[in-house]
C-alpha cells in the first residue's frame, strides 16, 4: 500500500480543501505511481508482459510463414518430388503458431485486465476510506457530484492505464519495432513503402484522439446541463404547470439540446474525417507496395512469397498503428485523472488524532468551552468569539439566537466536526484534540438538522451507530423517540426499507428516526441541532419528556427556535454574532428584558392572539 | 467494541435497485415502426448511407481480387502492362473506398445523433402535456433514465443497424468471391465458419451472464460509494467508518471477482478464433498450395484466399455483438414507446378561449367531487365561492382534500362531478395557458431552478424588467438578503437553491408569484417551522402578496388564518364549517375548539387533537 499512501504531492493550506484540490496537473510521477500500484501483483504483471512479447512475436511469424508457403508453390523443382510434404509442414507450423498466438493473446489480455482490476480494487478501497476520513469542512466545499465523478470516472481512467496504456505500449512497440526491423532486413526500399503509412496514421490518430477527448469533456458538460434542465423540469412540474411555463421550458430544453447536438455532430465529423483518411493512407501504401514489389518480382529481385508476406505484414500492422491514438489517449487520461485522484488521496485531513491518542476517560461528565473562537476554513469572519461556558452531567443547556449567530457551529465543535481556531474545549479536563476521535464521537452525539436516511430497513437505520445492538435496544430507542408505534403500524414493521429508494417518510418521521439512532450511541453529551422543526407540538413535548427521564446521565444541549422547546433547559445561552450575550434560566432572561425577552415577545405576538405561551 | 471483528448483524452499506430488463426480443415490429417514424424524415439520408455502405463493402471485397489480378496476370507472368493496369484499378478502388467510407460514417453518425435528439425532444415535450396523475406516481429518476439511458441505446442501435447491413453484405461478398475464385477451396475454407458460429452461440448466453454480473457488481459498489459520499456526515457522527469500510471492501471484492470472471469469458474466444483462422489458412496452404503445384490454381488466388481468411471472422464477431445491441435497443424502445403513448387526458377544447386581464378574479366550486381514483373521492360535493379581492383560508387535517382543491383550480386534474369556475368560466372551457397566467401559485415546498436569482423571480414573465423584479423582491422583503449575496440578483443559485435557507427560498417564491402579477393567488403555506425572525418576514410578505388580489390559501399558521376574510374548514373531503373568524368562534364548533388550544400550527392540532 505504500504507493497509495505516499504523501509527497500533498497540497497544503486551507485553499487546497476546495474544489481546487481536484484540479488536474498531469505528470510523469502520476503515471509512475500507477505503475507502482500495478506492480503489487508482480507475477501477473510478468505474465502479462511475457505473453505480450510472445504473442507479438508469433503474430509477426505468420506473414513470414505465409510467404514461405507461397514460395513453396512456386518451386518448380519441388513440384516434381516432395512439394506436398513441404507444404504440409509449413501449414502445420502456421496452424500451431496461430493457435499459440491465440493462447498468448488471451493470457496477455486476461492478466492485463486482472492487474487493472486489482489496481481498481485497491484504489476503490483507499478512496472510500478517504471519503470517510475527510472532515466536514472538506465536504462543505467539494460538491458531492464531483466526488462521485472522481471516485467513479477518474478512478476508471487510472484503473485502465495498465491494460490500455502500458501493455498496449509494449505490444505496439514490439509489433512496429520488430516488424519494421524484419521488413527492412528483407528489402529496405519495399519496407519504406510498406511502413510509409505508419507515421501519418499514428500522428492522425493521436491528434484526433486528443481532440475527441477534449470535445468529449465539453460534450459531457453540455449533456449535464441538458439533463439538469430536464430533471429540474420534471421534479418541478407543478411549478411549471402552475405558471403555464411549458413554452419557456421547451425553449430552455431546445437551447441545451441544440448546443449538445451541435457538439455531438462536430465530433462525428472529427471522427469520420480521421477514419477515412487513415484507411486511405493505409491502402495507398499497400498500392505502393504492390507497384514497387510487383516490379521487383518481375525483375527477379524478390519472390512472390516475399511480396505476399509484405502485404500480410501490412494488414497485421494496420490495427495496432490505428490504435496509437488510443494509446496516447490512455496516457493523457491516466495522467489527468491520476493526478486528481492522488491529490485527493494524499490530502492531509486537518482533523485527526495525535498518534497514540488515549481514549476519553469520563468521570464527572463536565463539558467546558474555554474562550473558544472559530472561523470556518477559507473564510475571514469568525463565527464564534471567546465563547466560555460549562455544563455538568444532568444539565440541559439551551441555545438561542438569530439565524447565523453561530449556534450550529458551536455544537459542531464538540465532536470535532471542525476544530476550534482559538481557545479549547475540554471534557472532564481533557482537551478534545488530545483524545482519540473514536472515543470522542462515541461520547458526543449530534441529532442533525438535515436527516440523511440510509436506504435500508428502519431497524438498520436506527441501529446505525451500533449494528451489534439487540432488538430490544432498537425498540427502546425508537420508543424514546416516539417512533415505535408508528413503525409497528407499517406493513413491514421494523423491516420496512426507507431512504432514497424505500418508503418515503415525512419530515417529522425522519427527525424521529434521527433522534432514535442518536440515542443508540447512549452518548454522554447529546446535542439537538434544531432537529425538531418538523415535529408537531404534542410529539415534541412527549419526546422531551422521555429525554428528561435519561437526562441525569448526560449533558444535553438543545438548539431550537421555538422557545417552547427550551422549557426544560436549566440554562439558556443567547448567542448573537458569535458571542454569548445573555445567559440564565427562562425566568431570569425574561426578567432581564433583553434580547431573549424581545424574541419571546416576537414569537408570542406571531402565534398567539392572547399573548401567552403555555 | 469487543465484538467489532465480527460481521455486525444489522449493518449494510449502499442499496441496489433491481436493474430493468436489459434485453428484449431481437425484433419487435411495433417498436421498430415507432422508431421508424423518427427516422423517416431522414430517409433520403438513410438511403444514401445504405448505398455508401454497399459501395464501401464492395470495395473491401474487390481489393484482394485486384491483388490476385496483379499477381497472376502481371507479376508472375512478367506482364508490366497488366501490373500497371491492376495498380491503377487499385488506386481507383481505394479512392471510391475513401469516398464511400466518408459518406457512410458521416451520414450514419449525424443522422443517428439527429434522431436521438428528436426522440428525446418528442418525449420531453410529451411529458409537458401528460396528466399530473401520471407525473404524481412516476419517479423523476425513472423518467430521466428513459430520457437518457434508453434514448442513448437507441442511438447505438441506429448506428449499428446500418453497419450490420454492411457486415452481412461483407460476409456474403467474401464467401461469394471465394466460391467464385475456386469452388472446392472455397467450400473447404468456409467449412470452419459453422464451427465458429456454433461456438459463439454456445458462448454468448454464458458470457452475457458473466458480463451482466460484472456490470451489476460495479453498480452495487458504486451505489455504496455514492451513499458514503452523501451520508458522510451521518457516518462520522455515528462512528460507522470502520464497519462501513469492511462492508464496502466485501462489495469491492465481489466486484473484482465478477470482473475477473467476465474477463475470462471475454478472452476465451480469442484462441478459438485464432485457431480456426490458423486452420483455414493451413487448409489453403495444403490444398491450395498443392493445386498451385499441380498447375490447377494460380498463386494469386491462393494469396487472395489468405487475405479473405484474415477478414471473414470480423463480420461474424461484430454481428453477434450487434445481436445484443438489437436486443437491448428493443427493450429500450419498448420503454420509450410507453412514455410516448401516455395519454394526454387534459387538453384544451377546440373552442377554448383565453382568460384576459379583465376577467374577474373569482373562484367557485360547484358541487365538486374528485378523487385520484374515482372510487375513492377526496373531495365530496364541495361548493364554495371566493369573491374577487377576497382572501379565503382553507384549513383541515392532512388528507382532508386541501391540496386537491388547490390543484383543481389550476386544472391539474379534471373533476368527476360538478364544476370549477375561475372568473365565472368553467376551467375546462378556457385555455390552460391563459388559466396559468390568470392564477399565480405558491407551493408548500419552494421550488427554485438552477439559474440566477433574477431568472428565478422573473421565471415565466420573460419580459419582466430588472425594475419589476427588484420591486417584487422589495415588496416581499427579499431585497436585503439578495443584495447581500455575492453577485446580488445575478447570483447563480445551485441545485434547488440549496445555498439559501428555507425562509429565503420561500420569500423568493413569493416574489416570483408577485412578478407573475395574476388576479388570483393560490398558496399552500409551508408547514416546517422557521425561526421567528423569518416567520415575521414571511407574514409581512404574505400580506403584501394578497393585497388587491383574490387569495385561496391553504393555511397552517394561526396568524395567516386570522388575517383571512373567510375560513373554510375541510374534513374528509367535505366542508364542515365556513365563515369569518368571529363567526366561527361564536359558533363554538371545531374551529373554536382548535383556536382555544392555541397551537402554533393548526394542522398538528387537527391531527392529534379533537
Amino acid at each position: 500500500m505504500t504507493a497509495l499512501s505516499q504523501q509527497n504531492s500533498s497540497p497544503a493550506g486551507d485553499r487546497a480543501a476546495g474544489p481546487r484540490s481536484i484540479r488536474p496537473h498531469g505528470s510523469a510521477g502520476t503515471l509512475l505511481r500507477i505503475t507502482r500500484i500495478a506492480f503489487q501483483k508482480p507475477w501477473w504483471v510478468a505474465i502479462a508482459f511475457a505473453s505480450t512479447l510472445v504473442a507479438a512475436t508469433l503474430q509477426l511469424m505468420i506473414p513470414i510463414i505465409l510467404g514461405t508457403a507461397v514460395d513453396q508453390t512456386q518451386d518448380a523443382l519441388a513440384a516434381v518430388d516432395g512439394g506436398r510434404g513441404a507444404l504440409l509442414k509449413t501449414a502445420a507450423l502456421l496452424f500451431v503458431m496461430a493457435a499459440l498466438r491465440g493462447v498468448f493473446t488471451t493470457l496477455q489480455n486476461y492478466y492485463a485486465e486482472a492487474v487493472g482490476h486489482t489496481v481498481g480494487y485497491q484504489l476503490r478501497r483507499a478512496y472510500y476510506a478517504k471519503v470517510q476520513e475527510l472532515d466536514f469542512s472538506f465536504h462543505d466545499k467539494v460538491h458531492s457530484g464531483d466526488l462521485i465523478t472522481l471516485g467513479m470516472l477518474d478512478l476508471e481512467g487510472v484503473r485502465m492505464f495498465f491494460s490500455t496504456g502500458i501493455v498496449r505500449l509494449l505490444l505496439l512497440s514490439t509489433l512496429i519495432g520488430v516488424g519494421g526491423y524484419i521488413l527492412i532486413g528483407t528489402d529496405p526500399v519495399l519496407a519504406l513503402a510498406a511502413l510509409s503509412f505508419v507515421p501519418f496514421v499514428g500522428w492522425r490518430s493521436s491528434v484526433t484522439r486528443l481532440r475527441l477527448r477534449a470535445t468529449w469533456l465539453r460534450l459531457q458538460e453540455r449533456l449535464s446541463v441538458l439533463s439538469r434542465v430536464m430533471e429540474e423540469n420534471l421534479a418541478g412540474i407543478r411549478v411549471v404547470r402552475a405558471f403555464a411555463a411549458q413554452s419557456l421550458e421547451m425553449e430552455k430544453f431546445r437551447t441545451a439540446s441544440l448546443s449538445a447536438l451541435e457538439l455531438a455532430r462536430e465530433r462525428v465529423g472529427i471522427r469520420v474525417r480521421n477514419t477515412s483518411a487513415m484507411t486511405f493512407s493505409f491502402f495507398a501504401a499497400m498500392g505502393l507496395v504492390l507497384w514497387i514489389g510487383g516490379h521487383k518480382v518481375i525483375a527477379g529481385e524478390i519472390s512472390v512469397g516475399t511480396l505476399a508476406s509484405f502485404l500480410t505484414f501490412m494488414t497485421i500492422l494496420q490495427m495496432p498503428v490505428r490504435q496509437l491514438g488510443m494509446l496516447v489517449n490512455s496516457f493523457a487520461r491516466a495522467s489527468t485523472c491520476g493526478s486528481r485522484l492522488f491529490d485527493f488521496l494524499d490530502f492531509e485531513v486537518p482533523i485527526r488524532e495525535v498518534p497514540g491518542a488515549p481514549a476519553l476517560v469520563l468521570s464527572e461528565g463536565r463539558l467546558r468551552f474555554e474562550d473558544v473562537s472559530f472561523t470556518y476554513p477559507g473564510t475571514e469572519r469568525p463565527v464564534l468569539r471567546d465563547v466560555s461556558f460549562e455544563a455538568r452531567r444532568g444539565e440541559t443547556i439551551g441555545l438561542v439566537g438569530p439565524p447565523g449567530s453561530g449556534k450550529s457551529s458551536l455544537v459542531h465543535l464538540i465532536p470535532r466536526f471542525y476544530d476550534v481556531t482559538g481557545g479549547r474545549i475540554t471534557i472532564d479536563g481533557q482537551d478534545i484534540r488530545d483524545i482519540s476521535l473514536r472515543s470522542l464521537r462515541q461520547a458526543v452525539a449530534v441529532v442533525q438538522q438535515d436527516v440523511f436516511l440510509f436506504t435500508t430497513t428502519l431497524e438498520n437505520n436506527i441501529a446505525y451507530a451500533n449494528p451489534w445492538a439487540r432488538e430490544k435496544q432498537v425498540e427502546r430507542a425508537s420508543e424514546s423517540a416516539r417512533l415505535h408505534d408508528y413503525i409497528l403500524n407499517l406493513p413491514g414493521g421494523y423491516r420496512t426499507v426507507v431512504g432514497e429508494r424505500g418508503v418515503s417518510l415525512s419530515g417529522g418521521q425522519r427527525q424521529r428516526v434521527s433522534i432514535a439512532r442518536t440515542l443508540m450511541l447512549d452518548p454522554s453529551i447529546l446535542v439537538f441541532d434544531d432537529s425538531t422543526t418538523a415535529l408537531d407540538a404534542n410529539t415534541e413535548r412527549s419526546i422531551r419528556k422521555s429525554m428528561r427521564e435519561n437526562a441525569a446521565n448526560r449533558v444535553t444541549v438543545i438548539i431550537a427556535h421555538r422557545l417552547s422547546s427550551l422549557m426544560d433547559a436549566d440554562r439558556i445561552l443567547v448567542l448573537d454574532d458569535g458571542r454569548i450575550v445573555e445567559e440564565g434560566s427562562h425566568a431570569e432572561l425574561l426578567a432581564l428584558c433583553g434580547r431573549y425577552r424581545a424574541l419571546h415577545d416576537l414569537q408570542v405576538g406571531n402565534d398567539a392572539p392572547t399573548g401567552g405561551t403555555r | 467494541m469487543a465484538t467489532s471483528h465480527q460481521r455486525p448483524p444489522r449493518a449494510t452499506v449502499g442499496s441496489h435497485r433491481v436493474e430493468e430488463e436489459m434485453f428484449g426480443r431481437v425484433f419487435d415490429g411495433r417498436v421498430v415502426r415507432r422508431i421508424w417514424a423518427f427516422v423517416s424524415p431522414y430517409r433520403l439520408k438513410v438511403a444514401i448511407a445504405v448505398i455508401a455502405v454497399l459501395v464501401f463493402t464492395g470495395t473491401q471485397v474487390v481489393i484482394p481480387l485486384i491483388i490476385r489480378d496483379a499477381i497472376d496476370n502481371g507479376i508472375v507472368t512478367g506482364g508490366e502492362a497488366a501490373l500497371t493496369r491492376a495498380v491503377l484499378l487499385f488506386a481507383l478502388v481505394i479512392l471510391i473506398n475513401f469516398g464511400a467510407s466518408f459518406v457512410q460514417e458521416n451520414v450514419v453518425g449525424q443522422t443517428a445523433e439527429n434522431v436521438l435528439f428528436d426522440i428525446r425532444e418528442a418525449m420531453f415535450s410529451h411529458l409537458q402535456r401528460v396528466s399530473m396523475s401520471f407525473m404524481d406516481k412516476t419517479e423523476v429518476g425513472r423518467l430521466m433514465s428513459r430520457l437518457q439511458g434508453d434514448v442513448n441505446s437507441m442511438q447505438e442501435f441506429l448506428e449499428t443497424s446500418v453497419l450490420s447491413v454492411g457486415d452481412i453484405v461483407l460476409l456474403f461478398g467474401i464467401v461469394a468471391s471465394m466460391l467464385w475464385l475456386d469452388v472446392r477451396l472455397g467450400l473447404l475454407t468456409i467449412s470452419v465458419l459453422p464451427i465458429l458460429f456454433l461456438v459463439r452461440v454456445f458462448w454468448l448466453p454464458r458470457a452475457r451472464k458473466a458480463f451482466m454480473a460484472a456490470h451489476e457488481a460495479n453498480s452495487v459498489a458504486n451505489g455504496a460509494l455514492a451513499e458514503a459520499i452523501h451520508g458522510v456526515r451521518a457516518v462520522q457522527n455515528m462512528n460507522r467508518e470502520d464497519v462501513n469500510l469492511a462492508l464496502y471492501t466485501e462489495k469491492a471484492e465481489t466486484n473484482l471477482q465478477a470482473h475477473l470472471t467476465a474477463a475470462r469469458y471475454a478472452q476465451v474466444m480469442v484462441p478459438i478464433v485464432d485457431t480456426l483462422t490458423g486452420l483455414a489458412m493451413a487448409f489453403v496452404i495444403v490444398v491450395g498450395g498443392s493445386m498451385v503445384l499441380g498447375q490447377t490454381l494460380e498463386v494469386g488466388v491462393m494469396v487472395a484466399f489468405l487475405f479473405y481468411i484474415q477478414r471473414f471472422f470480423d463480420p461474424i464477431r461484430s454481428l453477434t455483438m450487434q445481436y445484443s445491441v438489437m436486443q437491448r435497443a428493443m427493450a429500450s424502445g419498448q420503454r420509450l414507446t410507453e412514455v410516448l403513448d401516455i395519454e394526454v387526458t387534459i387538453r384544451d377544447k377546440e373552442d377554448a378561449f383565453a382568460l384576459t386581464r379583465d376577467t374577474e378574479g373569482s373562484i367557485e366550486f360547484r358541487g365538486v367531487t374528485f378523487g385520484y381514483d374515482p372510487a375513492h373521492p377526496v373531495l365530496k360535493d364541495v361548493t364554495f365561492r371566493v369573491n374577487p379581492g377576497e382572501t379565503v383560508a382553507i384549513v383541515g387535517p392532512t388528507g382532508s382534500g386541501k391540496s386537491s382543491a388547490m390543484a383543481l383550480v389550476n386544472r391539474f386534474y379534471d373533476v368527476q362531478q360538478g364544476q370549477v369556475l375561475v372568473g365565472g368560466h368553467d376551467v375546462r372551457d378556457v385555455t390552460q395557458r391563459s388559466l396559468g397566467r390568470h392564477i399565480a401559485m405558491v407551493l408548500q415546498e419552494p421550488y427554485l431552478f438552477t439559474g440566477t436569482v433574477f431568472e428565478n423571480i422573473r421565471y415565466n414573465v420573460v419580459d419582466a424588467s430588472e425594475e419589476d423584479v427588484v420591486n417584487a423582491a422589495k415588496a416581499v422583503g427579499a431585497h436585503d438578503f439578495i443584495a447581500a449575496l455575492p453577485e446580488g440578483y445575478g447570483t447563480l443559485l445551485g441545485e434547488r437553491g440549496g445555498s439559501l435557507s428555507l425562509g429565503q427560498r420561500q420569500l423568493l417564491s413569493f416574489a416570483r408569484a408577485l412578478v407573475a402579477d395574476a388576479q388570483i393567488l393560490v398558496l399552500d403555506e409551508a408547514t416546517a417551522s422557521v425561526d421567528s425572525y423569518t416567520e415575521m418576514k414571511i407574514q409581512t410578505a404574505l400580506k403584501r402578496l394578497l393585497q388587491d388580489r383574490t387569495g385561496l390559501v391553504i393555511a397552517h399558521r394561526l396568524a395567516t388564518i386570522r388575517n383571512a376574510d373567510r375560513i373554510i374548514v375541510l374534513r374528509d373531503g367535505q366542508i364542515v364549517e365556513q365563515g369569518t373568524h368571529d363567526e366561527l368562534i361564536a359558533q363554538g364548533g371545531l374551529y373554536a375548539g382548535l383556536y382555544r388550544m392555541n397551537h402554533t400550527s393548526f394542522d398538528d392540532a387537527l391531527d392529534t387533537g379533537l
